[in-house]
C-alpha cells in the first residue's frame, strides 16, 4: 500500500522528521484560504501515487492566493500516468540550496533493510543508481539493532563537510529508520531531502510504501488508504482472498497461485491470445471464494471468454468444484468457460463438474488454446 | 539420496487447524515420518497416529524431531519459526503465507545465527519423491528419479512436475522456495546441495518476475555447477510496479523483467523454456548431452 505524500508527510512528522507545514486541499477554493493562511508564495502538488508528477505539470509554484487557486483548478482533475488528481498538497515554497536522496528499502539478496544516500537528490535515483553507481552510498541494517548513530554519521558525512548539516542530516536518518521500523515499511524515501538557504535540512518529498503483510499491525495505517477506481476493484477481490490485476485482453483467467496465474497468462499470450487480467484464488479455496471470482471476471466487459486453470494442492480441486457449480447455479452468464483441473482430489473435482454437466480437461495448453477460440469466436460475434 | 529430507528424516508439524491437520494427514498417508504435532491448548492429545504438544520445545525434546513444518497463521507465524527452531530443528518449512517482511529479515538472521536452514515462507515446502513429503504439495503427480526442481512458486512447481512425471522423468527432490521478498534458502543454496547429491543429474529452475535471484543462480551456475541446469521463467504480461501474487513478484526495475531474467540466464549457457511443455524438451535435451 502507497501512501499519498501528504499522509507520508503527516507520518514523518509523527516521527520527528522536518517537513513543509502545508495543507491538504480538495478544492481550488480550498487552495485559495490555504495560500492565504500560509505566507505566499507556496508550491500547489498534485497527490496521486505516480513519479514525474513535475514533468506532468501537477507541481507549480505561485506567489499569490489567487494564483494558487488558478493552478489548483487547472490541475485537479488532470490525469498523471493514469491517476486521476483528487487532492493538492499545499506547500509553504522554500529557498533550496542543495538536493539530496535517503531512502530506506529491503535489500532482497542480502535479506536486509538498507539505507541508501545521494547527493545527487531531486532526481530519479533509478537513474544515478544506473548511470552513476558511484554517487550513492548504502548502509546495510541490522533490523534487530536498528539504523545505529555512527553509521548514520558515516553517510551524512558523505553528503555534508559541514558538521552542523551533517549532524541534523543524521538525525534525520535516524528517524527515517524509526519510521521504516515503526510502521513496517517496505521503502520509505526523501526525495529531495532539501538543504535550504538559511542552512536547514528538511524533506520537501515524501514517499511511504507500507509492506501489506504487515497490515494487521497497523489498522490505524489501514485508514489511510487512497483508493483509486481499479485498485477499489482489486481491494474488493482481496477481501474476498483473491488477488486480483486488471489488464486489457478479452479472456478472464482464473488460477489458484500466483505463479500459475502468471504461466496461464504467459501460455495465453505465447499461443496469440490475450489475457484479461491477473486472478489469483490462493490457496484454502472455499465455493464462496470462487462465486466472487467468477463475479469478478464477468464484470469486464471485455472478457469474451474465462479459463479456469486450477491445480490442487492446498487448494483441494472438489473445493474448487463445489465452488464452480455454486457459482454456475446463482450466475447467469453467456460467456463460455473452460476449465482445466488438476492435482489433490481431480477425480472427486471432475466428478462433480460432470454431475453438473460440465466437462474438465486436465491438460493446460489445450484448455488455453480452446479458451482462445472461444474468444474469438465471442468477439466476432 | 535426495537433498535437505529422506525417508528417515523426523519431522514435526507446527500449527494443526484446518489446513494444517488435513496436510499433516497428507503427509503422513505419503510416508512422511512424522513424529509429533505441535498446537497451544492441545499437548497431549494425538492426531492422525502422532503425539500432539503444546510447544515445539516439548515436541523436539520428546520425540528428537529434526524438521519442523509451519502451518501456524500469518500474525503468530513468525514466533513459532523463532519457537521451532530455537527447540532444535535444523530445518524450518514455513508453508504459511503473509509473513511480515521486516520480520522476516530478523527471522533469517537468527535462523543463520542458530545453524537453522530455512524453506519459506509462503512456499508450498518440498518433496523428495517416494520418501518424504514436507508440506502441501499433491504427492501423487511427484515420481522417484534424477531431477532437481527449485521454483518460486506453489502451483506452478506441480505444473512443472506433473509434465515431467508424464515424460518418464522423475525427481530427487523438488522445492517451492517461496514468493516473498525476503525468504530462507536460495537458488543457489539448493544448488549447491544438488552438485553435491549424487542421485541429481539435471536442476530445473523455475522463476518469475521481481528481484534478480534468478541472475544470481545464473552467475553461481556459470562458476560453480558443472551438471545441466534448465530455466523457465514466468510473468512476461505483468505490467510494471503491480503486485502479481506474490509479495515478491512486482517489476520493480529494468532487471526483474522476465525479458532481463531470460536473456541474462541465456548468456550464462542456461537453456531457457518458454512454456512448461518446452522444459521437458530442454530436459531430454539437458540430459542427452551429458549421455
Amino acid at each position: 500500500m502507497k501512501l499519498e505524500e501528504f499522509q507520508a508527510k503527516k507520518v514523518f512528522r509523527e516521527y520527528g522528521i522536518p517537513v513543509p507545514d502545508g495543507t491538504m486541499v480538495t478544492t481550488a477554493e480550498e487552495a485559495r484560504s490555504a495560500a492565504e493562511q500560509i505566507e505566499c508564495p507556496v508550491v500547489v502538488k498534485a497527490q496521486v501515487q505516480a513519479g514525474g508528477r513535475g514533468k506532468a505539470g501537477g507541481v507549480k509554484l505561485v506567489k499569490t492566493p489567487a494564483e494558487a487557486y488558478m493552478a489548483a483548478d487547472s490541475i485537479l482533475g488532470m490525469d498523471i500516468k493514469g491517476f486521476k488528481v483528487e487532492r493538492l498538497l499545499v506547500d509553504p515554497a522554500v529557498s533550496i540550496a542543495g538536493e539530496y536522496y535517503v531512502g530506506i528499502t529491503f535489500d532482497r539478496r542480502k535479506k536486509l533493510p538498507v539505507m541508501m544516500v545521494s547527493a545527487s537528490g531531486g532526481v530519479d535515483i533509478e537513474k544515478v543508481a544506473s548511470e552513476t553507481p558511484e554517487q550513492i552510498f548504502f548502509q546495510e541494517i541490522n533490523p534487530e539493532r536498528g539504523l545505529r548513530s555512527f553509521e548514520a554519521k558515516q553517510l551524512a558525512f558523505q553528503l555534508f563537510k559541514d558538521k552542523k548539516k551533517a549532524l541534523a542530516s543524521a538525525s534525520i536518518m535516524m528517524k527515517l529508520w524509526d519510521c521504516f521500523h515503526g510502521i513496517d515499511a517496505s521503502l520509505v524515501e526523501i526525495n529531495p531531502l532539501a538543504e535550504l538557504e538559511d542552512g536547514s535540512i528538511i524533506a520537501l518529498d515524501a514517499k511511504i510504501v507500507l509492506d501489506d503483510n504487515a497490515m494487521f499491525k497497523h489498522p490505524v495505517m489501514e485508514e489511510m488508504r487512497l483508493p483509486t477506481p481499479s485498485e477499489q476493484k482489486e481491494l474488493d477481490a482481496k477481501s474476498h482472498g483473491l488477488s486480483y490485476v486488471q489488464l486489457d485482453g478479452n479472456i478472464g483467467c482464473m488460477v489458484n497461485g500466483a505463479g500459475l496465474a502468471l504461466a496461464t497468462m504467459d501460455l495465453i499470450k505465447h499461443l496469440g491470445g490475450s489475457p484479461a487480467n491477473f486472478l489469483d484464488i490462493g490457496g484454502s479455496s472455499s465455493p464462496g471464494k470462487v462465486i466472487h471470482a467468477m463475479e469478478l471476471l464477468i464484470s469486464d466487459s471485455n472478457v469474451k471468454a474465462v479459463f479456469i486453470n486450477v491445480f490442487g494442492g492446498i487448494t483441494r480441486c472438489d473445493d474448487v468444484a463445489n465452488g464452480l457449480v455454486a457459482a454456475l447455479q446463482e450466475i447467469r452468464t453467456e460467456i463460455p468457460l473452460v476449465i482445466r483441473l488438476a492435482g489433490t482430489n481431480e477425480e472427486e473435482g471432475i466428478r462433480i463438474l460432470s454431475e453438473f454437466g460440465i466437462t474438465a480437461l486436465k491438460d493446460m495448453t489445450e484448455g488455453a488454446r480452446e479458451a482462445i477460440r472461444l474468444a474469438e469466436e465471442g468477439g466476432d460475434s | 539420496m535426495s537433498i535437505l529430507i529422506d525417508e528417515s528424516t523426523r519431522i514435526m508439524v507446527q500449527g494443526l487447524g484446518r489446513d494444517g491437520s488435513f496436510h499433516a494427514e497428507q503427509m503422513k498417508t505419503y510416508g512422511t515420518n512424522i513424529v509429533a504435532g505441535v498446537h497451544p491448548g492441545k499437548g497431549g492429545s494425538s492426531i492422525h497416529g502422532f503425539p500432539v504438544f503444546n510447544t515445539a520445545e516439548e515436541a523436539v525434546h520428546e520425540t528428537g524431531a529434526e524438521c519442523t513444518v509451519i502451518f501456524v497463521p500469518a500474525p503468530f507465524a513468525a514466533d513459532a519459526i523463532l519457537a521451532g527452531a530455537n527447540a532444535g530443528a535444523g530445518l524450518v518449512v514455513a508453508v504459511t503465507e503473509g509473513i511480515p517482511v521486516l520480520d522476516m529479515s530478523k527471522i533469517v538472521r537468527e535462523l543463520n545465527e542458530l545453524g537453522t536452514c530455512l524453506v519459506g515462507p509462503n512456499c508450498p515446502g518440498l518433496i523428495s519423491p517416494e520418501k518424504s513429503k514436507v508440506g502441501i504439495m499433491p504427492g501423487g503427480i511427484f515420481r522417484k528419479g534424477s531431477i532437481g526442481v527449485i521454483s518460486r512458486s506453489g502451483t506452478l512447481t506441480y505444473e512443472v512436475v506433473n509434465q515431467l512425471t508424464l515424460a518418464g522423468y522423475g525427481q530427487s527432490t523438488a522445492i517451492g522456495m517461496g514468493g516473498d521478498p525476503v525468504v530462507g534458502m536460495k537458488y543457489n543454496d539448493y544448488l549447491e546441495l544438488f552438485e553435491e547429491d549424487r542421485e541429481t543429474e539435471l536442476v530445473v529452475i523455475v522463476g518469475e518476475i521481481g528481484g534478480t535471484d534468478e541472475q544470481d543462480a545464473a552467475t553461481f551456475v556459470k562458476d560453480r555447477i558443472s551438471k545441466p541446469v534448465v530455466g523457465y521463467v514466468v510473468g512476461r504480461s505483468a505490467p510494471p510496479g503491480k503486485r502479481m501474487g506474490h509479495a515478491g513478484a512486482i517489476i520493480s526495475g529494468a532487471d526483474s523483467t522476465v525479458e532481463a531474467k531470460v536473456a541474462f540466464l541465456r548468456k550464462k549457457g542456461i537453456p531457457v523454456a518458454d512454456t512448461v511443455e518446452q522444459i521437458v524438451d530442454l530436459v531430454g535435451d539437458g540430459l542427452g548431452g551429458k549421455n
